[in-house]
């Protein structure tokens, strides 16, 4: 294993959720019960999840805990990818890999007959029977060595992120968690000034995890920076108080790719495979983010197919195919496959970014204020609201998501 | 349509002056097109001072430029943007340099 950073994980960022059920089967399948499931360096087990529409200075949120997240084969815990993947990579270690740090791939290794055949790294060559590329997002190799297309700014998103430290008590004080447990939050709409994106934030052991993605295609066009987005999203009065009195110890940046199933470039190659973030394996539903459990699965059948194809002494493309069958036989494609619209209706759908959130503040306003004036019918209060954006619209845009869910 | 800035008040310096870096004085990772900076198109380098989340391109409210790689986040977001415009060149930094994450 190479990697360019000088510890596994050192030049990574997520979110970050991980949900789990992936990273159980490798352990079941290779851990032989080696590795007990509480030692695993998993942030907090996420058992409550908010999701908010915001405006300028108010949040409608919808709060959701129950039993049923937490529970074994459907459990998700946060985590942060320094200490998660040094963990990782000592697994590895451990099992026998030799895990060279500090090392960035400038090319792979091609023969007369356009085969994979091993990486160089500065003056360095070092061959292999299958090189399987797992180098993330910005994946250089599989643009400048494989011809992967690049990624166009309509299907890839900048995140942003900030890690601020808190005793682990007031954060679940403030989350409403119990110890070892915690919470994820989604917003839409303000905290990304009305463009196409989102805001995030997990609790973490002792930190907090508090960013926004945004679409490069709609940003790059923006009347304000990312960076100054995040500073009045962490200003949001339904934000401030969750980061109040927190140390800031980290800001990171990292892409995401947005696309879907239509941005997944090709994956075998003649003696080479791709494998997690750089096939594009990541899924944003806007409720629900996924990635790193595509990225262990995809990780896991690529390996198995090398070792299969090397097994048999050929690691021809045809024979590495064995990867592509896997692959569309999981969940991994499957589950793209079948959100592989959804982008497109993110895409267009301004008013989820800007009139929804405004609407929702004006009905709630509305059904929670009482200022002393005489009592207007409900549904009366809340027809001009609907009606100002147009019932047909809202109806229209409603049932082309739930099309695509 | 590329919409106008509104007014910057953000010190991203100050943000990420939190992060673990190396820089590599030596060697530029990113290059972009041209040394005058004033030189390059408003649209384009308009994009990258929206979309950086090291803010490392900057234009003043008087038009001024700069760009500094010593912050680099190595995300890659302003290689999607503009390779083959004003980017002329995106590699990764040398071994052990740039930023290393110690939460990520």
């Amino acid at each position: 294993m190479v990697e360019r950073g000088e510890y596994a994980g050192a030049k990574n960022m997520t979110g970050g959720r991980l949900y789990a059920h992936s990273l159980r089967s490798v352990l079941e399948g290779y851990g032989a019960g080696e590795v007990d499931w509480d030692d695993i360096p998993f942030e907090r087990k996420i058992v409550h999840e908010r999701i908010a529409l915001m405006d300028k200075a108010s949040a409608c949120t919808v709060d959701f805990s129950s039993e049923e997240l937490g529970r074994e084969t459907c459990d998700s815990y946060s985590v942060l990818r320094a200490p998660f993947d040094q963990w990782l990579s000592q697994l590895a270690e451990q099992a026998g890999c030799e895990v060279l740090c500090g090392m960035a791939v400038d090319e792979l290794l091609r023969n007369d007959d356009g085969a994979i055949y091993g990486i160089r790294v500065g003056e360095d060559r070092i061959t292999a029977h299958v090189v399987i590329v797992a180098e993330g997002v910005n994946s250089l190799l599989t643009e400048r060595c494989l011809g992967a297309p690049r990624p166009r700014p309509h299907q890839m998103a900048v995140g942003i992120k900030e890690c601020f430290e808190l005793p682990a008590r007031v954060i679940e004080d403030r989350f409403l968690c119990q110890p070892g447990e915690g919470a994820a939050m989604l917003f839409a709409g303000d905290c990304t000034h009305g463009y196409v994106g989102g805001g995030f934030m997990y609790t973490n052991k002792e930190s907090i995890s508090l960013g926004l993605v945004a679409t490069i295609g709609h940003l790059q066009e923006a009347d304000t920076t990312i960076c100054q987005m995040l500073d009045d999203f962490k200003k949001h009065p339904a934000v401030a108080p969750m980061i109040s009195g927190a140390t800031l110890v980290e800001h990171s940046g990292h892409m995401v790719s947005e696309g879907g199933y239509d941005m997944v470039p090709r994956f075998v190659y003649d003696g080479c495979l791709v494998a997690g973030d750089a096939a594009m394996l990541c899924m944003n539903l806007g409720y629900q983010v996924r990635g790193m459990d595509f990225a262990i699965a995809s990780g896991r059948l690529a390996a198995e197919a090398a070792c299969e194809a090397i097994d048999a002494g050929d690691v021809s493309c045809s024979a590495l195919s064995a990867y592509k069958e896997a692959m569309e036989s999981s969940f991994v494609i499957k589950d793209l496959k079948a959100y592989r619209s959804w982008p497109q209706v993110m895409d267009g759908w301004s008013g989820m970014f800007n009139e929804y959130p405004s609407m929702a503040t004006a009905a709630l306003n509305k059904l929670f204020t009482v200022d002393g004036s005489p009592l207007v019918p409900l549904k009366k209060r809340l027809k001009p609201i609907v009606k100002q954006y147009g019932i047909v619209k809202l109806a229209r845009e409603l049932k082309r998501a739930v099309d695509a869910l | 349509m590329m919409r106008e800035l509104k007014p910057i008040s953000v010190n991203v310096e100050n943000l990420i002056s939190v992060n673990k870096y190396c820089v590599d004085e030596e060697h530029k990772h990113i290059e972009l097109a041209s040394e005058d900076l004033g030189s390059l198109p408003d649209e384009e380098f308009g994009k990258l001072v929206r979309l950086c989340p090291a803010a490392l391109y900057k234009q003043q409210p008087d038009g001024t430029r700069s760009f500094d790689y010593a912050g680099c986040l190595e995300c890659g977001t302003c290689r999607i943007a503009c390779e083959g415009t004003i980017l002329r060149t995106w590699e990764n930094p040398g071994p052990g340099m740039g930023v290393t994450y110690r939460f990520g």
